[in-house]
């Protein structure tokens, strides 16, 4: 039989994700029925609260283990995962019990109301009992960061194999919080015949890599401002919303300013379109997006900072009617009427279509996206239907390319967690008045060889050790790569920038060449003259 | 005056006039063992244990001066008593003793306490002044026992072959490697060896080692590698080289293994923590079974391992800053 922990080995130890959905299938098929349902809901992330507070752990383990508390804290600063160190420093068990997932589960609950003196002895009789994976998993629940290297998709999809169901039934029906303990496969999964809450599958599009001219005669071609939000579709049948976003999430709880609609749209709509947050005719930066979904519960002052619309670009069903074969101009007008018949507009916004008198004209708004709030263009031919999946041909992306700058290296830190012992958090600095100053850091872009070669070069040339920071002689040259730019009170050099990113290691270039302060400040002025 | 103390170029002997392992080249240099970090170009003089020999005249050339000795072999340069003594850490590893007016000095070099079945064993000393390695001074690093690691390879590599895999394991072409190849169990499939082990291995032979696997050279057919173990150094991984061995698993030892982080970021089927340095549990009985009263820490987690060493056990402890990079996921 497989238990929990070699569910946890198996998935861990492979990169390939037909290998992890493999496992998890495996393990459906032999687990208890009572720990199914556990281990479902703990793969989907729906965990026990962290049970106890992280410095009393750390106490008691310390304690347990014999050492003092400054080196277990030393030890989990360079091993960067709590649940793990402890797992290490924890005295080796010898009467080694099974992991009973129900149990567990059951005690964690319990930790949660007991008071202090209890919580460490249920905790210390468990880690006299456990060993390597299934010590740290424990550990993991304790510390409330558990996570299995599976997305929610996964899950979804060796469920819903196992179940020998639709992968979309399986997501309606595994949404929202649901109890474990009031659960059972056969309340959860009973089987439906009724899918009027599935989103038809969306169509993307490919990114374009020709000049446009390629594509013939700009008249008949809809040609929308790319924006940057999530992209949804919202559908409304039998009185009830959903909101699936492309990576097809059920979003309809985040996404609360929809609810409304139900009242005011007639049943049987389905429109595609980019949900994004909204305020004063203007979107809002995606990284307010961010924390707004980041969030569990969507309190009333992030309704406030952080309102959403969705700007419709396509209608796919009508009065219940799959239209998604009509051409995109019918499409397209459709979506006009509709979203002029119902008082919508404080929700729901048309996607605007630009015209152009030539693809120069085009390429132009595209070099300047940026200051229209989008990110480049989309181009759509006016006769395309709604295809299923990524199509090449008649819908493009034409994305701007991003900003870059090229700054030293200044400040090196070891990765905490994954890149223990090496160092992969860099901060780079730009020239001002002879100075150099940080202005950002940026991690990912390097190669792994890179990385290490980079990471020998640090140790070699650290200047200064402030804990777990490194000041390095300033030579290495990077382009870092970003979406955004603007000024920002909270940081240092008074700039912030938007995904930063490193391109390459500019080995070509002395650190006297790299770019200066007023570089990025012309850049801002150029980038939001138009929005001032 | 301290009898051993860190200068620009390295561990230097004021009284004798030499150095150990130094970074710069020196005009007499005593060695420790034959990796890069401790054994480096340019030096007039060298010695060290007879079986490193071979492996300094492969890596920094046949010209070299350089003088074998035998372990616990006593000879005296400026009436310091000088010895080397097995460390247990690779083939011909030694821990250097230095014996001056009735006081006694030990330097380990890299060294680990537990068997790896290749290596001559670590020798445990006694003496006044000692000098450790702190590569995995952390009470996180507690290894398994290499056999049961060797176990573990052929269980991964015979479970390859029956799926139809090569399996690589990448491991320093110094030390790893030939522990790796002791251990191989030459029922499952074939070895073969990356040139870099190859050239080690033929080095080693000179001194009485001999250790099976096939070179790969330009000339091998690869339609003939199937099911085999290879064996290569970290830096073969992502190369072309080993991309012709398609399809393979890869497997990496190192003592780094031991942490999940460090084991992802390789991006390897496995991670086996094989290490030839000591765990927490070796350095701490090494420091306590010497007897010394005066510890000084080196390359490592020397902070946290000299400050634990000071108040665990009331030693006088401290730093000696040096340029030893076992740091490197490569060499430990
Ligand atoms: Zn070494
Ligand atoms: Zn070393």
């Amino acid at each position: 039989m497989m238990d929990f922990i070699m569910l946890f080995d198996a998935i861990d130890q492979t990169t390939k994700t037909s290998g992890k959905v493999n496992a998890i299938v495996q393990y459906l098929e032999e687990a208890t029925e009572e720990d199914k349902i556990f281990a479902i809901a703990i793969l989907m992330g729906n965990k026990p609260k962290r049970p106890v507070k992280t410095t009393d752990l750390r106490a008691w383990a310390a304690e347990f283990s014999s050492i003092p508390l400054w080196l277990l804290e030393e030890s989990y600063f360079i091993v960067g995962d709590l649940a793990e160190t402890l797992m290490h420093v924890i005295p080796k068990s010898n009467q080694e019990t099974a992991f009973h997932l129900v149990t567990i589960f059951q005690d964690i609950m319990r930790l949660q109301g007991a008071d202090i003196g209890e919580q460490r002895s249920i905790i210390i009789d468990y880690w006299t009992r456990l060993n390597g994976t299934a010590l740290f998993v424990f550990n993991k629940f304790l510390t409330g960061n558990f996570r299995v290297g599976v997305s929610r998709k996964l899950v979804i999809k060796a469920v819903a194999k196992y179940l020998n169901a639709e992968e979309p039934v399986i997501e309606h029906q595994l949404m929202g919080k649901w109890n474990p303990f009031e659960e059972t496969l056969q309340t959860l999964f009973k089987v439906q015949t009724d899918k009027h809450f599935l989103p038809y599958p969306f169509y993307l599009a490919y990114p374009l890599e020709s000049e446009p001219e390629t594509l013939g005669n700009i008249s008949d071609w809809i040609i929308e401002p790319k924006l940057d939000g999530i992209r949804g579709q919202l559908i409304i049948r039998q009185d009830e919303l959903f909101v699936w976003s492309r990576g097809e999430d059920l979003m309809t709880d985040k996404f609360v300013e929809f609810n409304e609609l139900t009242a005011i749209l007639p049943n049987g709509i389905v429109l595609d379109g980019e949900v994004i947050p909204w305020k004063e005719e203007h979107p809002l930066d995606f990284s307010v997006m961010q924390t707004r979904i980041g969030r569990k519960n969507i309190s009333k002052k992030s309704l406030q900072d952080a309102p959403l619309v969705m700007v419709c670009y396509d209608v796919l069903e009508w009065e219940g009617e799959d239209i998604r074969s009509w051409p995109l101009w019918k499409r397209r007008e459709k979506l006009i009427e509709l979203l002029q018949t119902y008082p919508v507009d404080h929700v729901l916004k048309l996607s605007v279509s630009k015209t152009f008198e030539s693809w120069a004209d085009a390429a132009t708004f595209r070099r300047e996206a940026r200051h229209y709030h989008a990110e480049g263009l989309m181009l759509k031919h006016k006769d395309s239907p709604y295809e299923v999946g990524r199509k090449r041909g008649r819908w493009w992306k034409w994305k701007t390319d991003p900003m870059t700058v090229d700054g030293v290296l200044i400040y090196a830190q070891s990765g905490h967690g994954r890149r223990a012992n090496l160092f992969t958090d860099y901060t780079f600095a730009v020239w001002d008045e002879g100075q150099l100053v940080p202005f950002t850091k940026a991690y990912s872009g390097l190669t792994d060889k890179e990385l290490i070669t980079i990471d020998n070069w640090i140790k070699r040339n650290t200047i200064e050790k402030f804990g777990p920071v490194r000041s390095v002689q300033p030579e290495l040259v990077f382009e870092l790569a970003f979406e955004g730019i603007n000024r920002s009170s909270r940081h240092k050099s008074g700039i912030a920038l938007r995904f930063p990113r490193i391109v390459r290691w500019r080995k070509d270039k002395p650190a006297s060449e790299a770019n200066t302060k007023e570089d990025l400040l012309q850049l801002i002025s150029s980038v939001h003259e138009s929005n001032s | 005056m301290k009898l051993l103390s860190v200068n620009d170029n390295g561990l230097y002997c004021n009284v004798g006039d030499f150095y150990i392992d130094p970074w710069k080249p020196v005009k007499t240099a005593l060695i420790t063992h034959g990796h890069s970090d401790h054994m480096r170009w340019g030096m007039a003089h060298y010695i060290c244990h007879h079986h490193t020999v071979p492996i300094l005249k492969l890596r920094l050339g046949e010209e070299n001066s350089v003088q074998g000795v035998e372990y616990g072999e006593e000879f005296e340069i400026k009436g310091v008593k000088i010895s080397f003594h097995p460390a247990g850490h690779i083939i011909g590893s030694a821990q250097i003793k230095l014996s001056y007016q009735g006081e006694v000095w030990v330097f380990t070099g890299d060294y680990k306490l537990a068997s790896d079945g290749v290596s001559q064993p670590y020798e445990q000393l006694r003496c006044d002044h000692f000098i450790t390695e702190s590569t995995f001074g952390l009470p996180v690093y507690q290894f398994p026992s290499a056999h049961d690691i060797y176990a573990a390879i052929n269980r991964w590599w015979k479970k390859n072959a029956e799926e139809g895999y090569n399996t690589v394991l990448l491991g320093y072409a110094l030390g790893k490697a030939q522990n790796m190849l002791a251990h191989a169990d030459r029922t499952i499939g074939d070895i073969y060896l990356h040139g870099a082990v190859a050239n080690v291995n033929a080095a080693l032979n000179e001194v009485g080692y001999q250790f099976q696997g096939e070179r790969i050279t330009s000339d091998t057919d690869r339609s003939r590698i199937k099911e085999a173990l290879i064996v290569a150094p970290p830096s073969a991984s992502d190369t072309p080289w080993l991309r012709k061995l398609k399809p393979y698993r890869i497997g990496m030892c190192s003592g780094w293994m031991q942490l999940r982080g460090a084991r992802r970021r390789r991006g390897v089927d496995m991670g086996f923590p094989l290490s030839d340095h000591c765990d927490w549990k070796q350095l701490n009985q090494a420091v306590l079974q010497t007897g010394a009263k005066k510890v000084y820490v080196t390359h490592g987690y020397e902070n946290v391992f000299s400050r634990w060493v000071a108040e665990e056990y009331n030693l006088q402890s401290s730093i000696f800053k040096t340029l030893y990079n076992d740091e490197e996921e490569e060499s430990a």
